[in-house]
C-alpha cells in the first residue's frame, strides 16, 4: 500500500511540478465550490486566484468588465457562464432583494411537486430554480434561491450549490437574449468559432459579455446535443429557448438582427432542410410505413 | 521517508521523470513508456484493464466488414423501429397508433414481468446509452419482490455526449415510443413509475414529451390501471439544467434528488439503493423506446439483425465533414464507409479526403482512415479495434481538420464539465487540455507527449465515474494515431510575438497557455 502511495505521488508529482505551473489560474472546483456565494468578504481571496482579475476589476464591481469575465469563463470552467461564482452584493442582488412566485408559477410549483415523493421535495429544486430565473428575468438572484428554498424547505446552501452546478442557472443579470453558442467539437468543425465571431461582433459585445443595449449576452457553451445540425446556438430567454440549427455567420447574424428588431425569428435550421434529415434529402423512410402488427403472443404462452 | 527524499528532490528542482532522452528518437521512447507503464503494474500501480491496447492479431480480424460471413446494412423501411425519425408525420397519440403504438400493449403487460424480461434477454439488446450492457440481464437485478419499498425506473434523457443527438429525434418525433416503452420495460421490473429525466437544454424536446404524457395519461395509457392491464404505472418527467455529467447513472439519481450531479461509489449498485433509496434502474431512451416493438415483433426479429451478440437496429447519428449530415437508424454491424456514403452522400471531398473518424462519442477513441474503411459498426468489432459503438455518434473528420485542435477542443469539454469531485479528473482534465493547447500551436517539448500519455494514464481508472476514462481515451487515441503530426508540430514550432493579447476573444478556449510552457 505504502509503496503503491509513494509511486503514485512520485509519479504524479513529476508531473505536476512541470505542468502545475501552467495550471496557475485554473481554479480548481473544490476551491470554487468553497468560495461559491461565500459572503462578499471571503471573495476577495477566491478573486486573487485569478490573476488579472484581481487587481484592476474590484470584487465589487458589476457588471464584470467583459474581458475579466470573459477570462473567469476560460479559466474557472463550468461555472463561468456569468462571471465568477461568489456572489457579490450588488443593489440589485442582496438576499434583502424582494422576490416572490407569482401567483401562477405557485400554481407550476404545485403540479412540479406532485411528481415527487412528499418527503422529497427537494427533487423539485431545479425546476423551481428554473421557474425562478424566469420570473427574475433571466437570471437567478439570491433572494430568489432563498425563496426556492423556503419553499421546498431546504438548507439555503443546498440550493446555492445546486445553482452553482449547473450551467444554465446564471446568477448576474445578463442581456434579454442569452446567445449560447455551441463550440464543442462537432460544431467547431462545422465552423463554430465563424459564429461566435459573428455573433459577438453583430450582438456587439464581448464573449461572456453583455451588449450595452441590454439586448444580448453571448457564450460559447458545450454540446448542446444536436450534433448533425452544427453548427447551431440556443437562444435563450425568459419565454423560450429555441435551438437555431446549421447556421452560417451570414444566418446568425440575421437571427441577431431580427431578435433586434422584435420580429419572429426561425427555430430549427435556418436552411430548407427540415429537421434532421440531411441536406440532400433523407435516404430511409422514403414510403408509407407498416401499420400496427403484432404476432401471436398466445402461440408463445 | 519515502516523501520527505521526495519532497527534498522537488524542492531542489531535481527531475523525477525524464521520459525522452537527448537524441533518442520518439518511438524510442514510446517504446520504454509502455515498458514504464508494464513495470508501474508490477509495482502494483493500477494499469487499467480496459485501456485501448494496440490489438494483438488474432487470426482472423473479424472487426474487418471484408472477413464478414455476410454483408450487414441496407435496412428496409418495414424493419425500421423509428418510424417518424425525421418528424414529418404526426407526432401526437393519433399518428403514433397508426404506426403501431400502444397496439396490444395490455397485453405484453399481461403475458407478465418475467415473459417481458426474458423476452429482451432473447433479443440480445445491448443498452443504447454507451456502455452497451445487455439489457435484459440488467433489468434482471431488479428484486422480485418488494420488501416494502417500491421500484423505479428512469430514463436516462440526459443526452450531452458530443455527437450524439438520437433520444432528440426520439422525444420530438416519436415520443409515444418512449412512453409505451416506460410502462412496458416498467412492468418488467417491477417498478411503480418512471422518471423521465431531460437535460435542460432541451426545452422544446421536453415541452412535446410532457404533452405525449399528458396525451397518455388522458386516453387511460398510464397511470391507474395503465392501457386497462390492471397495473399502475406513472411516468414523469424531470429535467436537469446543464450539465454532462447527469448523464452517469449515479449523478443522474443525486441530481434527481435535487442534488449536484456528482456521482456516487458503487456499490451500493443502483438496483439495490437507487433513487430515493429505492431499487432503481437507468436506462437509455433508446434502448426503452425499442422495447415494445422487440416484443410485438418478436425477439428473433431483432435478433436476426446485425452480428452475433451485436443484434438489432441502431440510431446513427454522422455529424462533421460529410456531404448529408443525418441521423438514420440502420442495421447494427453495417460497415462504416458503408453507413457514411449510403446515408451521408459520402466524406466531404471523397472517402480519400478522409482523415479520422470518431465512431461512438466523443469519449471513444478515433480511428484512422484505413481502419474506417473496413470497420463494422458494432460494439465488438469496434471494440476489437480499440474504440468503442459508445453512443453510435460518428464524428468525420476530413483532411482539412486541425486534429490536435479537434481533440484539444473535446479535452476542453471535458474539463468544463468534470464534475470536480476527484482529484484526478478534476486536475488532469485541465493539464490535458492546457497541453494540448499548447500542442495545437506546437508550443511544447517532444517529452511532453509522453507526459500527456503518462497524465491520460494517471486519470484512467483512478475516479468514481468513467468521465476520467471518457477524457482519456480521445487524447491516447491522439498520440497513438498521430505522434508524427505532434511532433512535427513542436519541430516546426517557432515563437511569435504573442498576438491579441489584450485583444477580444473569439472563443473560451483562447485563453489558454500564455505562460508555464515547460524551461530548461
Amino acid at each position: 500500500m505504502v509503496q503503491y502511495n509513494f509511486h503514485f505521488v512520485k509519479r504524479t508529482m513529476a508531473v505536476a511540478r512541470t505542468v502545475a505551473a501552467r495550471a496557475v489560474g485554473l481554479l480548481s472546483s473544490t476551491q470554487r465550490n468553497l468560495a461559491a456565494l461565500a459572503p462578499a468578504g471571503a471573495s476577495v481571496a477566491s478573486a486573487a486566484a485569478f490573476p488579472g482579475a484581481a487587481g484592476s476589476h474590484p470584487p465589487s464591481a458589476l457588471p464584470q468588465p467583459a474581458t475579466a469575465t470573459a477570462f473567469a469563463a476560460a479559466a474557472g470552467g463550468r461555472r463561468g457562464l456569468a462571471g465568477v461564482v461568489v456572489h457579490r452584493p450588488s443593489p440589485t442582488n442582496t438576499a434583502e432583494t424582494p422576490f416572490d412566485f407569482s401567483d401562477e408559477n405557485y400554481a407550476k410549483i404545485d403540479t412540479i411537486l406532485a411528481r415527487y415523493p412528499s418527503n422529497y421535495r427537494a427533487s423539485g429544486v431545479i425546476p423551481l430554480l428554473d421557474l425562478a430565473q424566469r420570473q427574475a428575468g433571466g437570471w437567478l438572484p439570491l433572494s430568489a434561491m432563498n425563496k426556492v428554498a423556503k419553499v421546498l424547505g431546504m438548507a439555503p446552501v443546498k440550493v446555492y450549490e445546486v445553482a452553482t452546478f449547473y450551467t444554465m442557472f446564471v446568477r448576474e443579470p445578463i442581456g434579454k437574449y442569452h446567445i449560447q453558442v455551441c463550440g464543442t467539437t462537432p460544431c467547431m468543425l462545422r465552423g463554430a468559432r465563424d459564429i461566435v465571431a459573428a455573433a459577438t461582433d453583430e450582438a456587439g459585445c464581448a464573449l461572456g459579455a453583455t451588449s450595452e443595449d441590454g439586448l444580448f449576452h453571448v457564450t460559447e457553451v458545450e454540446c448542446l446535443g444536436a450534433c448533425v445540425n452544427a453548427p447551431m446556438a440556443q437562444i435563450s430567454s425568459t419565454t423560450a429557448d429555441p435551438y437555431v440549427e446549421d447556421l452560417t455567420p451570414d444566418s446568425m447574424r440575421e437571427v441577431i438582427r431580427a431578435l433586434r428588431a422584435g420580429k419572429d425569428i426561425r427555430v430549427g435550421p435556418q436552411t430548407e432542410r427540415p429537421g434532421c434529415a440531411g441536406p440532400q434529402g433523407k435516404t430511409s423512410l422514403l414510403g408509407d410505413v407498416p401499420g400496427p402488427y403484432c404476432r401471436d403472443l398466445k402461440a408463445e404462452g | 521517508m519515502a516523501s520527505s527524499s521526495l519532497a527534498a528532490r522537488v524542492l531542489r528542482g531535481t527531475p523525477l521523470l525524464r521520459t525522452c532522452r537527448v537524441g533518442e528518437s520518439a518511438s524510442a521512447a514510446a517504446g520504454r513508456a509502455t515498458a514504464g507503464l508494464a513495470a508501474a503494474g508490477q509495482r502494483g500501480l493500477a494499469v487499467p484493464a480496459a485501456a485501448p491496447a494496440a490489438v494483438n492479431a488474432p487470426p482472423k480480424e473479424m472487426w474487418r466488414a471484408s472477413n464478414a460471413s455476410r454483408s450487414y446494412g441496407g435496412l428496409r423501411d418495414e424493419d425500421r423501429i423509428f418510424t417518424n425519425l425525421y418528424g414529418d408525420r404526426d407526432w401526437g397519440l393519433d399518428g403514433a397508433l397508426k404506426r403501431g403504438d400502444w397496439y396490444r400493449t395490455k397485453d405484453l403487460v399481461h403475458m407478465g414481468r418475467d415473459w417481458i424480461i426474458n423476452g429482451i434477454k432473447a433479443s440480445g439488446l445491448r443498452g443504447r446509452g454507451g456502455a452497451g450492457f445487455p439489457s435484459g440481464l440488467k433489468y434482471s437485478f431488479m428484486p422480485k419482490a418488494s420488501d416494502g419499498r417500491p421500484s423505479y425506473l428512469v430514463v436516462n434523457a440526459d443526452e450531452s455526449e458530443p455527437g450524439t443527438c438520437k433520444d432528440r429525434e426520439i422525444m420530438r418525433s416519436d415520443p409515444h415510443k418512449l412512453v409505451e416503452g416506460c410502462l412496458v420495460v416498467g412492468k418488467g421490473m417491477g417498478a411503480r413509475a418512471a422518471y423521465i429525466y431531460v437535460r435542460g437544454e432541451f426545452i422544446d424536446e421536453r415541452h412535446r414529451l410532457e404533452a405525449a404524457v399528458a396525451q397518455a395519461y388522458d386516453k387511460g395509457l398510464i397511470g391507474k390501471n395503465a392501457a386497462g392491464s390492471g397495473y399502475d404505472f406513472d411516468v414523469y418527467v424531470h429535467y436537469g439544467a446543464g450539465a454532462y455529467i447527469c448523464g452517469e447513472e449515479t449523478a443522474l439519481i443525486e441530481s434527481l434528488e435535487g442534488k449536484q450531479g456528482k456521482p456516487r461509489l458503487k456499490p451500493p449498485f443502483p438496483a439495490n439503493i437507487g433513487l430515493y433509496g429505492c431499487p432503481t434502474t437507468v436506462t437509455n431512451v433508446e434502448t426503452v423506446a425499442v422495447v415494445p416493438t422487440i416484443l410485438r415483433r418478436g425477439p428473433e426479429w431483432f435478433a436476426g439483425m446485425g452480428r452475433k451478440g451485436n443484434a438489432g437496429t441502431k440510431l446513427f447519428c454522422i455529424s462533421g465533414h460529410v456531404n448529408n449530415p443525418t441521423t438514420v437508424e440502420e442495421e447494427m454491424s453495417i460497415p462504416l464507409r458503408e453507413l457514411i456514403e449510403r446515408h451521408c452522400g459520402g466524406v466531404r471531398g471523397g472517402w480519400d479526403n478522409l482523415l479520422a473518424v470518431i465512431p461512438g462519442g466523443s469519449s471513444t477513441p478515433l480511428l484512422p482512415q484505413d481502419v474506417a474503411g473496413d470497420v463494422m459498426m458494432d460494439f465488438d468489432a469496434l471494440k476489437e479495434v480499440g474504440s468503442g459503438l459508445g453512443t453510435a455518434g460518428v464524428i468525420v473528420m476530413d483532411k482539412s481538420t486541425d486534429i490536435v485542435d479537434a481533440i484539444a477542443r473535446l479535452s476542453y469539454f471535458y474539463k468544463h464539465e468534470s464534475c470536480g469531485q476527484c482529484t484526478p479528473c478534476r486536475e488532469g482534465t485541465g493539464w490535458m487540455w492546457n497541453i494540448l493547447t499548447r500542442m495545437t500551436r506546437g508550443d511544447a517539448k517532444l517529452e511532453e507527449i509522453d507526459m500527456l500519455q503518462e497524465i491520460t494514464k494517471q486519470v484512467e481508472g483512478h475516479t468514481i465515474c468513467a468521465l476520467g476514462e471518457a477524457s482519456a481515451w480521445p487524447i491516447q487515441a491522439l498520440i497513438k494515431n498521430f505522434r508524427p503530426e505532434m511532433e512535427r508540430r513542436i519541430r516546426e514550432y517557432r515563437p511569435r510575438e504573442e498576438v491579441g493579447e489584450a485583444g477580444q476573444a473569439t472563443s473560451v478556449t483562447s485563453f489558454v497557455g500564455r505562460s508555464g510552457r515547460l524551461t530548461g
